[in-house]
């Protein structure tokens, strides 16, 4: 954090502040110089706060009336739909939220992948996002385990499973995870503890994400550096505070329709059928936003394969800004990378269709095909690109969008200022 | 000039606010209404209970919203004892009429009402119930004649729906 | 702008599409009107009312409910009985209590505050009484079932001559809409099985879209509050946004001015 020079108004203010200091770090993120030329892809990481506050206060009031046994967590998850004052919509905006709490992330980080955000020196920042988005899938995968519904157990015994592939050690591992000879009781209820504590980390985590941040500034959709402070920045309060609220309730909206209008359609019918450790489920899905690591998972014929092609797919992510060569940072000047970026959009989102399809035939050899490209994307095109490709040259400021062109105020105008 | 642009400018933030206020109230409410007793409890609020076994000189206890309920079908000596008490002698002045309606029948929530624990039937100076925790002696209108505890035993919202069952709660 | 809302509506537009793929049967089920889908969609009391006899007089021999309660019968948003009526209907029926100071389980009459009685003690009593298939409990079927109330809806009527050269084994019978086509459960509902109490002909059609409507309620005894919530929530949410829209517009504005 820079040195700020702040002085509280009130003598109280400055006695406290002396000892803590809270006011200055206040004011501090109050007149953050942030680059007024960010578009919209940049309020997902406000977005994404308000979605990780909203599942902890919701799953903090959710966890004051849900039993975590397993003779009992299906009922008690019905308890809180039909007793609890207000516990459907509790329940419903937990559950909702989770997609949305993804959503948000994908956007996040398919901003990221756009803009170059992962590059130097914002390479930590990424990581530890990275970090937190295992840690998501984490909580999110013991959270679905929770109501003890036919996919909670099932998925949960499909996934603990894959552990035993590790060799020599995966089937005691495996035991140790269950704490006992199959998912039951015992698994629930470290399941409950750990999705209880996983949050907090994250939080935590955050408070690291926007550290790192504030150390060489955000990015911006042109991703040239800024020299601070400068006319190129305004001051984070009012003007990104109203426009990350104006995105926020936009995102909320579609959240209220999801919560009030079609609170399971994002679900699985099969999770209202309590759990029966002697029936399968004909098709055994995890939520939506797992799909395409499914998809990865499954293509690969061999067991320990399959896993370790799923998690290096998360992996390799972290890999990123060393990966990708290219000193340009944002696809706007990166015409050919643009290309591919929006292959490996339509790459993932293939990927997620087939992840939900039953693993034979047409699906199989269509997840297999996306997943080889996942892999090719990362390994090989990103480091030959940055080498070999004619990238358009960058504008001198973000006020400046042509290089040696006289200044023009309506591109300083808070829309995207892209090259088309 | 600037005065009417600063009014609007005030006028539309105000209005911002004072409509994101009412939505932050909204948004908190069922936040702390969850914490209320929930539906299946409230229907547990009252519960009838059958005292047709219940002989003169008989106490049984019940639960009620999860505290004992002491039930006694008072012999006439006791009912005579609990009338003639003067209320001045009493820490917490409660005539006996007012206690039990009908005099041979006394409803009352079986807690001391100095820390909460459970007296014992048929016991202390009074001939009414002690309280072992501290030593608090109640009479045989359930009132507090000795010891620590500030106020009478309580007698809840309680009636006769037909002979042989009270109602209470 | 225009992109996050290009981006979001194809993203919901593959999430419906994908659930609607992984739940489709290849059968298109029965339509009817539902009054309590929309927006605004509420439930007929009359039809939960004759629902709750279609389930209490035909399925409920063998199809428990465990997590109703009889108090839920005279609560706002379903049947909406009075509470007398509700009251009346738990009596009818007998629960196990206890144990007494005998240390004795006994029955009584149900109340209020009492959950639906089961038809079986257990679900390996009710596997054993019905060929070792479990008729399933019916509080939240309707949204254990991939097509909801359509599917529950066609089912009811589903009962149809198996195909020539379909071989059903003893006890399982063909029905045009279940999963697999086969179903142990034979068909539950014939034109006029029971008499409705409101006078209503109780053809195997209104049975079915009584009873379905009856169970989509017992799922979702919240369902009108929701909507209701809902379209106030998102109302609020529009003219909220429209504001802090205006309020943005008015701040970036001091930075023209700057330049």
């Amino acid at each position: 954090m820079s040195d700020h020079e702040y002085t509280p108004k009130s003598k109280f203010g400055k006695w406290f502040n002396d000892r803590l200091p809270l006011l200055s770090l206040a004011s501090h993120l109050t007149d953050y110089p942030t680059p007024k030329n960010l578009n919209y892809w940049w309020t997902f990481g406000g977005i994404l706060t308000f979605c990780l506050i909203t599942q902890i206060v919701t799953g903090l009031t959710l966890a004051m009336h849900y039993i975590a046994h397993a003779d009992m967590a299906f009922e008690s998850v019905e308890h809180i739909m039909r007793d609890v004052n207000y516990g459907w919509l509790i329940r419903y905006i937990h559950a909702n939220g989770a997609s949305m709490f993804f959503l948000a992330v994908y956007i996040h980080i398919f901003r990221s992948l756009f803009y170059g955000s992962y590059k130097s020196p914002r390479e930590i920042i990424w990581i530890i996002g990275i970090i937190i988005y295992l840690l998501m899938m984490a909580a999110a995968f013991m959270g679905y385990v929770l109501p003890w519904g036919q996919m909670s157990f099932w998925g949960a015994t499909v996934i603990t499973n894959l552990f035993s592939a590790i060799p020599l050690v995966g089937e005691g591992i495996v035991t140790w995870l269950w704490g006992g000879y199959s998912v039951d009781n015992p698994t629930l209820t470290r399941f409950f503890t750990l999705h209880y504590l996983i949050p907090f980390l994250i939080l935590g985590l955050v408070v690291l994400h926007i550290w790192a941040l504030h150390v060489p500034g955000n990015n911006n959709p042109v991703g040239i550096d800024i020299k601070k402070p400068s006319k190129d920045t305004v001051p984070f309060h009012p003007y990104i505070v109203i426009k990350d609220g104006f995105a926020l309730l936009m995102f909320m909206i579609v959240f209220a329709f999801f919560v009030f209008y079609a609170p399971n359609i994002l679900g699985h019918a099969d999770n209202y059928i309590e759990a029966n450790p002697l029936v399968t489920p004909a098709h055994i899905v995890p939520e939506w936003y797992l799909l395409p690591f499914y998809a990865i998972l499954r293509s690969v014929p061999d067991k320990l394969l399959g896993v370790i092609a799923m998690l290096s797919a998360i992996l390799i992510l972290a890999a990123l800004p060393w990966l990708d060569t290219s000193k340009i940072r944002s696809a706007v000047f990166r015409p050919l990378y643009k290309q591919f970026y929006w292959i490996l959009v339509a790459d993932v989102l293939i990927l997620g269709y087939v992840g939900a399809m039953p693993a034979e035939g047409l699906y199989l050899l269509i997840a297999r095909v996306a997943t080889a490209y996942y892999f090719l994307h990362f390994l090989v095109i990103l480091p030959v690109l940055g080498l070999k490709e004619k990238t358009i040259p960058l504008p001198l400021s973000i006020t400046e969008p042509v290089m040696g062109g006289s200044p023009n105020i309506a591109m300083a105008k808070k829309k995207e200022s892209k090259i088309e | 000039m600037a005065e009417k642009k600063t009014n609007r400018r005030d006028f539309l933030f105000t209005a911002t606010y004072a409509v994101g206020a009412v939505g932050v109230g909204a948004v908190v409410w069922p936040m702390i209404d969850q914490m209320n007793p929930d539906a299946s409890v409230k229907a547990l609020a009252s519960t009838e209970v059958d005292v047709s076994s219940v002989t003169p000189g008989k106490t049984i206890t019940v639960l009620w919203r999860g505290k004992p309920v002491f039930i006694r079908r008072r012999t006439q000596e006791e009912i005579t004892e609990a009338k003639s008490v003067k209320l001045e002698d009493l820490k917490d002045p409660q005539k006996d009429e007012d206690r039990a309606k009908d005099p041979e029948w006394l409803v009352m929530l079986g807690v001391c009402t100095h820390l909460g624990c459970v007296p014992l039937d048929q016991k202390g100076d009074y001939n009414g119930w002690f309280c072992p925790c501290h030593g608090s002696h109640y009479d045989t209108s359930g009132r507090i004649r000795k010891g620590p505890a500030p106020t009478n035993m309580e007698v809840p919202k309680y009636e006769f729906v037909n002979a042989n069952t009270i109602k209470i709660g | 702008m225009k992109n996050i809302l290009k981006l979001i509506s194809i993203i919901i537009l593959f999430c419906v599409t994908s659930a609607n793929v992984i739940s489709a049967e290849k059968v298109e089920y029965l339509k009817t009107d539902w009054t309590f889908k929309g927006l605004f969609g509420k439930f007929d009391r009359a039809s939960l009312q004759r629902g709750y006899q279609v389930y209490t007089e035909v399925c409920a021999a063998c199809h428990s409910m465990k997590y109703l309660s009889y108090r839920n019968l005279s609560e706002k948003g379903g049947p909406e009985f009075s509470v007398a009526q509700a009251k009346a209907i738990a009596a009818s029926f007998e629960v196990i209590d206890g144990p007494n100071s005998d240390g004795e389980m006994f029955n009584r009459p149900g109340k209020l505050s009492d959950k639906f009685v089961m038809p079986y003690e257990n679900v390996k009593a009710a596997e054993a009484a019905n060929g070792g298939a479990y008729p399933p409990d019916m509080s939240v079927l309707v949204k254990a079932r991939g097509g909801g109330v359509d599917y529950i809806y066609s089912l009811l009527q589903g009962y149809e001559e198996a195909p020539s050269g379909m071989i059903l084994d003893e006890g399982v019978h063909y029905n045009k809409y279940m999963y697999g086509n086969k179903i142990k459960m034979s068909a539950p509902l014939s034109d006029g099985i029971i008499e409705y109490s409101d006078g209503t002909n109780a053809s195997v059609e209104q049975m079915s879209k009584d009873v379905t409507t009856f169970l989509m309620w017992a799922a979702e005894p919240s369902l009108e509050a929701r909507h209701q919530m809902g379209f106030k929530a998102i109302v609020y949410l529009i003219i909220l946004t429209i504001l802090v829209y205006f309020s943005m517009k008015k701040i970036w504005s001091r930075i023209e001015t700057e330049v």
